[in-house]
């Protein structure tokens, strides 16, 4: 038995040590928020956070989480919420699939930079894929996560 | 449900009362034409392909027929019954419908959903309006002139007394309704969703993560399924060797499933191989990746990339066989002309490599099959799994759940005829799910292609002659083995129908085989062409010593409008429209930065309108694009933000061609597998994209997902030789340095 603990729930399970947490949380603990995209680090679709840092769930193995804190999309925060409301004024998805990815990466972002410039949002961001293209959106839409944020501090 | 009300032939809507005290109604559209198909009214069944379902409390719920992929046709077509029924926005949702001929054709495809429906949608929420305003008159005792619908109340004009909609549902279900002639739709002035910009219905579930894609679908017990599939398309395994794969843990079964081939001209089949079923996907991958199989390669192992297209390229130094559309004489031409120009253009296999990778859920009972899955033709799949596992149509369910993107590659049903096959094997519900890996091998790909083209310039530097030569594996060979010479209706997409104005024109194709399984791919045959006729035009522009977009401006020729068969006449008048209004957006002409240039191209598709500059940047022989401006003329807009994020998402699908899109075979397999070696544009690749669609709300709505596609590639190539004199055949450019 293993105990993971995700947005501040604990959940007891049984799996294997190698296994991957993207298949612990969508197959095993149910949650499909978080996505499989390439299995590789490459695309960005399983991002999760751990104790706060952005990583891809498919190449973390559930025994190095152990006893951390996993944020999913299925999650919230100051940070993720402003993203959410920014992404809906944008109207930034199309098929959707990579955005719990692109939010979480979002919010790793908000996390570590206050105020991101379009070149910290490149850096931060190009770990994400999306095939539909709503780059240019997702851009504007952080930093207008940051201007609701500031207004909200007003 | 009980039908409570009988049909006539003049009719648009059927009226039945539902159990839970509301009212459904439903219509027919046939579909691919614009006109209303009533049902006959003698047929105890009723067939209607969309429903409007008004409940007591007000909420309507409309049922989507089309896959939603990211193209937003559950908000687009929810918005016109919305519209022409004055119903308030948050009353509305949206419930996907299961694959079944009742609701006309549902195939997710070809840039139509918008362009078929839009008008019977708008019939549709007319005549519920028409009801509702005759049950309030009624109440009221009052003419219907003195009743008007305003957000999902009726108002009595006399006194200004309010119904909400929801309190007239039961008095609205028995008042007769108003017969076709009658519906009167809404002046474009008076639009309240239609022509605006709305937002995604989706958008919580996609921002929450509470969007159910294929493979979120989770049924108790279910198993999980991986496949391995030989390297080689169409191969089959020789023997499966002992080893580790039983030993993982969570490795239940492994089974051999044989291809199953497709009859000519329909469905898809599947490929076949070994299937490793798991109690996890991640215990199924690691079973496959275990697995020690013998292949038996077959007849494809002698493909090769290289070799491949220097034998085409052969070909192409030869007269092809003519096509249909060519004109004039273009020998002659040649011969008289003062300037010859000749050019090989050439675009390697790509895959579509969705977000998602294909995969399905499937629970094979016997005589009955439920399958989920995320699929662009679930028709098409539904008739599939009846044709190869011999069950009657209707005990075959196919749910539609989310596209994680589709382009075209959820179109084909062989992952789920593999589910429905596992499913069958070990006697309860399994999900199978592709590696990246196996999307990108074994996928139906975007053809190669390779083009010569000769033109020749006369005295005053005007095009006198156009010879286009193309050779590309067709689509068709997937349906009928041996297919070797393009289609038809793939030569239609760009080539024969070229829109310059030139008076010597010949059109020859050239056999290319299909080592691979052909299929299509975002805007499709177009990517071709697009990227050929734009490439070249702008060589002889240069050859001329001509500015490009005066010459393109030329060769397009008078202003004319060419009916052909379609209700979408072709007017060159649009072409230079969006054209004019791209160079200005982009400031043509202008004084560029040093290393700077720009680019442009226009393409025709799906009846809409195209035009795209590029602004590129050279440094160090690496090339950046600085900027993408694209206009469009697609007729009346539904939505135009959703059009605008369409267009903006079709100039990234374009960079990733044009920049990184390259599939290889090499002895019959595929080499690429992943996103390490199959690039595609991020965020940091991306430039400025600005997009201006064409106010042309009294046209007829054309195309909107594909046609942005593409203008991309030869856009920017153009804008290379602009700022460096290099010109760019051969894509991607990642291949040539230059990335």
């Amino acid at each position: 038995m293993k105990s993971l603990s995700i947005n501040g729930k604990n959940f007891s399970i049984e799996a294997q040590n190698e296994m991957p947490l993207l298949w612990a949380i969508r197959d095993i603990i149910g949650l499909t928020g978080t996505k499989f995209g390439c299995g590789l680090s490459q695309c960005g679709a399983c991002s999760v956070l751990i104790n706060g840092n952005l990583m891809k769930s498919c190449s973390i193995p559930i025994s190095y989480v152990e006893g951390k804190e996993i944020f999913t999309i299925e999650g919230s925060s100051k940070n993720l919420e402003f993203l959410r409301e920014a992404w809906h004024q944008g109207n930034v998805p199309q098929c959707g699939f990579c955005q719990s990815g692109q939010l979480i990466a979002a919010t790793a972002l908000l996390d570590k930079i206050e105020k991101p410039t379009n070149e910290d949002i490149d850096n931060a961001m190009s770990g994400n894929i999306c095939r539909c293209g709503t780059y240019t959106r997702i851009k504007k839409a952080i930093h207008k996560a940051v201007e609701l944020k500031m207004n909200d501090n007003d | 449900m009980t039908k409570i009300q009988n049909l006539s032939r003049r009719n648009f809507v059927k009226v039945f009362g539902l159990a839970t005290g509301g009212i459904i109604l439903g219509c027919n559209v046939s579909g691919d034409k614009k006109e209303f198909v009533p049902s006959s009214s003698d047929k105890n069944s009723f067939s209607p392909n969309l429903f409007v379902n008004i409940n007591k409390n007000g909420k309507i719920t409309l049922i989507a027929s089309r896959s939603e992929m990211g193209q937003g046709i559950r908000t687009s077509l929810a918005s016109a019954i919305a519209d022409e029924l004055e119903a308030d926005w948050d009353y509305i949702s949206v419930e996907q419908a299961v694959g079944h001929e009742k609701y006309g054709n549902q195939n997710t495809d070809g840039s139509r959903s918008v362009r078929t429906m839009l008008e019977p949608m708008r019939k549709m929420g007319a005549t519920v309006k028409m009801m509702l305003i005759s049950a309030a008159s009624k109440r009221w005792g009052i003419s219907s002139n003195e009743c008007v619908a305003e957000n999902h109340y009726i108002r009595n004009t006399k006194n200004n007394e309010k119904i909400f909609f929801g309190d007239l549902v039961e008095e609205a279900s028995k008042v007769k309704i108003p017969d076709t002639e009658n519906i009167k739709l809404k002046e474009i002035k008076d639009f309240k969703y239609i022509g605006k910009n709305l937002k995604s219905i989706d958008l919580k579930d996609f921002t929450n993560g509470t969007a159910i894609y294929g493979m979120d679908k989770k049924i108790p017990n279910m198993k999980f399924a991986a496949i391995a599939r030989c390297p080689v398309t169409f191969g089959s395994v020789k023997s499966i060797n002992k080893s580790d794969a039983k030993n993982i843990k969570g490795v239940d079964k492994i089974i051999q499933i044989d291809r199953l081939v497709p009859p000519t001209g329909k469905f898809f089949g599947m490929l076949g191989g070994v299937a490793v079923i798991a109690n996890n996907t991640w215990a199924a991958f690691q079973g496959k990746l275990n697995l020690d199989i013998e292949w038996d390669l077959g007849d494809n192992k002698s493909y090769n990339t290289d070799s491949y297209n220097q034998k085409i390229k052969k070909r192409l130094q030869k007269n092809g066989k003519l096509v249909p559309g060519s004109r004039g004489n273009v020998a002659t031409a040649f011969k008289e002309s003062k300037d010859i120009i000749e050019a090989t253009y050439h675009v390697p296999h790509l895959v579509h490599a969705p977000m998602e990778v294909p995969n399905a859920t499937a629970w094979f009972k016997g005589d009955s099959c439920e399958v989920w899955a995320p699929v662009q033709d679930p028709q098409t799949v539904r008739s599939e799994i009846a044709h190869f596992f011999n069950l009657a149509l209707e005990n075959v369910t196919v749910n539609v759940t989310f596209l994680g993107g589709g382009f075209g590659r959820k179109s084909k049903s062989d992952f789920v005829v593999e589910a429905v096959a596992l499913s069958k094997e070990i006697n309860g519900p399994v999900q199978v799910v592709w590696t990246r890996e196996d999307d990108i091998k074994h996928s139906f790909y975007h053809s190669t292609s390779t083009q010569y083209l000769k033109g020749s310039l006369d005295k005053e530097g005007q095009v006198s002659g156009w010879l286009h030569r193309a050779a590309f594996p067709s689509i068709v060979s997937s349906f009928k083995p041996l297919s070797d010479y393009a289609s038809g209706f793939e030569l239609g997409q760009g080539f024969i129908n070229n829109p310059y104005q030139i008076e010597n024109f010949r059109f020859e194709n050239a056999k290319a085989e299909a080592y691979v399984r052909i299929g299509w791919m975002r805007s499709v045959i177009h990517i071709h062409s697009g990227f050929g006729i734009n490439s070249f035009v702008d060589e002889l522009a240069a050859k001329a010593n001509k500015d490009p977009l005066e010459f393109h401006l030329e060769l397009l020729g008078i202003d004319r409008v060419i009916q052909g068969k379609s209700e979408h006449p072709f007017n060159s008048k649009r072409l230079k429209n969006v054209l004019k209004i791209a160079a200005k957006k982009s400031g043509w002409g202008k004084k560029l930065p040093e290393g700077h240039g720009l680019g442009l191209a226009i393409h025709y598709s799906f009846y809409s309108y195209v035009a795209t500059i590029v602004e590129v940047s050279a440094k160090n022989k690496k090339i950046k694009i600085e900027n993408i401006w694209t206009a469009i003329d697609c007729g009346l807009v539904l939505n135009k933000d959703n059009v605008k994020n369409q267009l903006e998402g079709a100039a990234v699908f374009g960079m990733s061609i044009a920049l990184f899109g390259k599939i290889t075979a090499k002895d019959g397999a595929i080499e690429q597998g992943n996103f390490d070696d199959y690039l595609m544009t991020r965020m940091k690749d991306t430039p400025n994209i600005d997009i201006t669609i064409i106010d042309n709300m009294e046209t007829a709505p054309s195309g909107v997902g594909e046609p942005g596609v593409p203008v991309i590639a030869p856009a920017i190539c153009n804008a290379i030789f602009s700022a460096t004199g290099q010109r760019v055949r051969t894509l991607p450019l990642i291949d040539l340095g230059l990335i």
